[in-house]
């Protein structure tokens, strides 16, 4: 049994409007469908862009969200249906790190202050001088001289504050930790710093982290699992190993591609998969797979339509996509181009776009000429219109498609 | 190759050198606030002629050389209908049309304009502040109930702001009768609204802050994050307003004695009164009128620019 | 001749009432036409206000400005604001790191790239509109006549960089700054943004200076690294030669700290100590010094020269440099 287990979970925020009375004109879903479970001592990275409801699961754990489907069991317990108070107990074991170090400080405490009020919230220590005591004792490890009691959080730097927001989640001995983009607001220095602190901290205290971010050098580090979220939903999930040597979804490949690598070396030798367009709007997902619209491998069956579940691959490596298999045996052909000419139309780089896409797939090069264009009209109804993310990138998918396979037959038509 | 020299004095060097630009003091916002004040002219300025008010106001009085209401009839003072006495020995702003001592009303007034000033601040605040907080709260951290509440009491302030300010006051008066109390009611009534939904803006804004997440994240309890987590740091705008809300007061009420909804004792003057006395002499002693509108200005000013100050000092633009 | 050769640029803020904050204290490099030179250094190190001081975009009033900038023979730290304006656009563009607030939200994307257009080339009507319309497709805006029409507001966060990246290139400008261009967008939005930033440069030979705090973005795209502390230059070389060789202690520190994507899990990371905060007048001595572990007594005397203790070329400003016997495998 797992320490904490989510199963199905939903967040779907009500879009309201109206004069008086508040009337819900459509939800976003910002997490549509997450199941996912973390063994105690281990450490689960959730990544993915801005958008993809990564932090709102983060948050809803802890139900500092509405849950609005699913559960959330924690030892045994779901809190999803937790009543109030109950939860309020239970939010000693589950902690959380913010990722503005200085926003999660109410300015007006000190330090001392900020740290003992959950203490006293949930009747640790029996008086004040003993919970200072414990107070000192953690501020010591999380590596802060002790005269840091009565200082305000202004008057720290950056690192040390993410330090305090560390303390202020360990004095209350939680199990679990979510650390929500911990890093990411701290100087290149810094991050390091606090990296280490949490990996030590894992180990002397044997916690439980849910390491939430966007930099995927950052999770790999320290994470043990890692879940790709893209739209609301799980689209990857594996060991941290496993999914550096071998990302099998589409998204994740592009994202991993995307990642800059601090050496000339791997950059120059590296081919990227660049992506079209943005992410469309969470109030508005793709039916089907939600990656469909954004996917190099998008297909004419299936992808547009069907939600592909995410399957175990074997060794805990789960994927959720139709095509899989066939995309590593390449039987199945890149529909969409992946190189400079997903980002620029102009006709001078037109060129290279023959060059790539027949370098990628030789072997289909006029046989699905055909089909290819086919696609696309097939996933316009999927993007219904009024709005405008999800109508600009069927528009620009729908343009760019077609212009790189009519340069991959060669013969451009206008 | 570099000889290394003695640690400890390598050490000390460093320390000497580092300019670290941390502080280890622990000093709160508030008092950071109370420092940039004492460094800015503005707030000095306004600190000085407000002090110099209160002096007036609360020792004035006993001070006064002659009764506010004492008349001297005497020959030479009224020798014709229409002649004021002007500035002179033992009366420092002249004579009324009544004959009484300008300078010795003057002072009595002073205390009067600050009571009235203060009176009405504190009405609008006290009760605009526990709406503001109710509201708030309720937004914040009511729930779908909350919020409901908070719509209800917020559509009622609107109400009352969108009644002109000076309607509503002499509405109130004229409901009250003639009277010191009516003034300040009056004026203070007018202010609820205003600090009402001012905090409950703040507290909005604050609610929605990371550290409240935090807070709730920890698990405090939901009557204790408003107190020691959302409302210490929405009340900047909020005494930034009362501190600006007196210098408008204080015209107000000068406003409502003008228009004669004022106190009508002689034996206690206020500014207000004083200037809507002085307007049918105007023509033939401008100074009469002169004395209780400097009065007013000069303390309006001192307080707006208190104010102003405040509000620069505590802005949190300026951390750091 | 270089396109761009800053020398010894420095930049202080005298406010009333404050001491004086030297934010830039002596920076050297020089930008070559078609090559890519990259500022890199942490929040503090000076390198956004280095490009504001290029582009004359500081205030004029408590700040006071020193040293050299000579761009194509002019010295652009002197020249007057109107021909300051002249160049701005025509020769120099800029690009920043939030789009939205460096784009007028009230009007359109076209009439804000039409205006440019206008101003500097004498474009005017439907000739300006087809230019503008060519430039928001050349930089992959979909549907580039409806997008003109549209407001900022309306465009997603790299749909309106590579506005700004229309509007930057407009007129064929010698030299781009970009100052932390990616830093808000997410990594396959960057990547988009990187490729068309290389593609540009390869395309039309203009010169890019690169603002960032991302050593990953440098290592894919500058030929020249600058890594700038606390207001100066530490080390310079080329990419190559920096990241295969990093000698500088912060630059070399910075490197081992990083967590590297194609590393093995479970490597630790060797953080650099302290924070920015804690650091010393470079008049005094090193400014890294405080957090160095190989500080020395000469460290904390007078402000280190940059010296060439490895290769030709290879700029560091250091007493101690790090070299290949003291060298930890990054």
């Amino acid at each position: 049994m797992s320490l904490l287990e989510l199963d199905d979970v939903k967040v779907h925020f009500p879009v309201k409007k109206g004069l008086f009375f508040d009337r819900t004109v459509g939800h976003v879903y910002a997490v549509d469908g997450v199941s996912l479970s973390i063994e105690a001592g281990q450490t689960y990275g959730l990544v993915g862009e801005s958008g993809c409801g990564k932090t709102t699961l983060g948050r809803a754990v802890l139900r500092l969200n509405d849950i609005t489907d699913g559960g959330v069991v924690f030892d045994g317990t779901d809190l999803a249906k937790l009543p109030g108070e109950e939860m309020r107990a239970f939010r000693r074991r589950l902690q959380m790190v913010f990722q503005d170090p200085l926003g999660s400080l109410n300015p007006r405490q000190n330090i001392e202050s900020i740290l003992s009020e959950g203490m006293a919230a949930h009747g640790i220590g029996k008086d004040q001088a003993e919970r200072r005591e414990k107070i000192k004792a953690i501020l010591a490890k999380v590596g802060l001289p002790s005269n840091a009691l009565s200082r305000y959080p202004h008057e720290f730097s950056g690192g040390q504050r993410q330090r305090i927001g560390i303390a202020r989640a360990l004095v209350l001995e939680p199990d679990v930790i979510i650390c929500d983009e911990p890093v990411s607001a701290l100087d290149v220095s810094v991050q390091a710093q606090v990296i280490n602190l949490l990996e030590e901290l894992q180990e002397s205290l044997g916690l439980t982290y849910l390491v939430i971010a966007h930099d995927l050098a950052v999770v790999r580090h320290i994470s043990d699992v890692i879940g790709v979220m893209y739209l609301g939903g799980l689209v990857e999930e594996a060991p941290s190993d496993a999914l550096y040597a071998k990302p099998r979804h589409p998204y994740t490949k592009a994202l991993m591609s995307a990642v800059p690598v601090p050496d000339p070396e791997v950059e120059d030798r590296r081919e990227r998969i660049l992506l079209h367009g943005d992410l469309p709007s969470p109030a508005n997902p793709p039916a089907g797979c939600r990656f469909h619209t954004r996917c190099p491998w998008v297909q004419e069956t299936k992808c547009a339509t069907e939600r592909p579940p995410l399957l175990d691959t074997g060794g805990g490596h789960k994927v959720a996509c139709h095509f899989t298999a066939e995309i590593e045996a390449g039987t199945v052909k890149q529909t969409l181009a992946t190189g400079i000419e997903a980002v620029i139309a102009t006709e001078a780089v037109a060129a290279e776009a023959v060059e790539t896409s027949e370098g990628e797939a030789p072997e289909d090069g006029s046989g699905t000429g055909a089909k290819e264009p086919a696609t696309v009209p097939a996933q316009e109804p999927a993007t219904v219109p009024a709005q405008a993310g999800p109508e600009a990138d069927a528009k620009e998918t729908g343009k760019k498609a077609p212009d790189a396979t009519e340069k991959a037959e060669g013969g451009p038509t206008a | 190759m570099t000889i290394l020299t003695n640690k400890a004095d390598k050490v000390d060097r460093l320390a000497q050198l580092t300019q670290s630009t941390e502080s280890v003091s622990g000093s709160s916002l508030w008092r950071e606030a109370f420092r940039r004040m004492r460094s800015s002219k503005m707030a000095i300025i306004g600190a000085a002629i407000i002090a110099a008010f209160v002096l007036v106001a609360v020792v004035g009085p006993m001070l006064a050389p002659h009764g506010a209401t004492a008349q001297n009839w005497r020959s030479e003072v009224f020798p014709n209908q229409g002649k004021f006495v002007g500035m002179r020995g033992e009366n420092w702003f002249g004579l009324d049309h009544l004959g009484r001592d300008m300078f010795s009303r003057w002072l009595v007034g002073a205390r009067q304009t600050l009571l009235v000033g203060v009176v009405s601040m504190l009405i609008g605040l006290v009760v605009g502040a526990l709406v503001g907080v109710l509201s708030g709260a309720a937004a914040t951290l009511g729930g779908k109930a909350g919020q409901r509440v908070d719509t209800v009491i917020m559509r009622f302030t609107d109400i009352m702001l969108s009644l002109p300010s000076l309607l509503l006051a002499v509405s109130i008066a004229a409901v009250l009768g003639q009277s010191l109390t009516t003034v300040m009611i009056a004026v203070g009534v007018v202010q609820i609204p205003i600090f009402a939904r001012l905090l409950r803006g703040s507290m909005l804004v604050q609610g929605g802050a990371d550290y409240v997440l935090a807070a709730k994240a920890v698990g405090i309890r939901r009557k204790r994050i408003v107190l020691t987590q959302i409302l210490p740091n929405s009340l900047s705008p909020v005494i930034v307003q009362a501190t600006l809300s007196l210098a408008t007061a204080i015209i107000e009420a000068a406003a409502l004695s003008y228009l004669g909804l004022g106190n009508p004792d002689p034996a206690v003057p206020e500014w207000g009164v004083m200037l809507s006395q002085a307007q049918r002499f105007f023509d033939n002693e401008p100074m009469m009128a002169a004395y209780p509108a400097i009065g007013i200005i000069i303390t309006a000013l001192g307080f707006t620019l208190l104010g102003e100050a405040m509000r620069e000092a505590l802005d949190p633009k300026l951390r750091g | 001749m270089s396109l761009l050769s800053v020398e010894e640029l420095s930049v202080t803020f005298t406010a009333r009432g404050r001491k004086d904050a030297t934010a830039v204290d002596g920076v050297s490099f020089t930008v070559d036409q078609g090559q890519v030179v990259g500022l890199v250094g942490e929040s503090g190190c000076g390198k956004s206000v280095t490009s504001l001081a290029l582009m004359g975009l500081l205030p004029r009033k408590g700040v006071r400005i020193g040293g050299r900038a000579e761009f194509d023979g002019r010295d652009l730290l002197t020249l007057s604001e109107r021909k300051l304006r002249d160049m701005r656009g025509s020769q120099l563009a800029m690009i920043f790191q939030d789009p939205l607030s460096s784009l007028n939200p009230v009007v359109p994307i076209g009439i804000q790239v039409t205006e440019i257009l206008q101003r500097h080339r004498g474009l005017k009507g439907e000739k300006a509109r087809k230019e503008a319309a060519s430039l928001l497709d050349r930089v992959g805006i979909p549907d580039p006549t409806r997008r003109l029409k549209e407001y900022p507001h309306q465009l997603s966060g790299g749909m309106r960089q590579r506005a700004l990246i229309a509007m930057a290139v407009a007129c064929a400008p010698r030299l781009l700054i970009a100052d932390e261009p990616t830093t808000a967008l997410d990594v396959t939005i960057q990547a988009q943004i990187l490729e068309l930033l290389k593609e540009l440069v390869d395309q039309e030979g203009t010169a890019l200076l690169m603002i960032t705090h991302d050593l990953g973005v440098v290592a894919g795209l500058c030929d020249e690294v600058n890594v700038l502390y606390a207001g100066r230059a530490v080390e310079s070389a080329g990419r190559r030669e920096l990241f295969a060789h990093p000698t500088h202690p912060y630059a070399h520190g910075l490197l081992g700290s990083i967590p590297r994507l194609d590393a093995p899990r479970g490597e630790p990371l060797n953080p650099i100590r302290g924070s920015i905060n804690d650091k010393i007048a470079w008049a005094d001595g090193c400014a890294f010094a405080p957090r160095c572990d190989h500080y020395t007594m000469e460290c904390l005397t007078g402000t280190p020269e940059l010296t060439e203790p490895r290769a030709a070329g290879h700029q560091v400003r250091c007493v101690n440099p790090v070299l290949p016997t003291a060298e930890v495998p990054a």
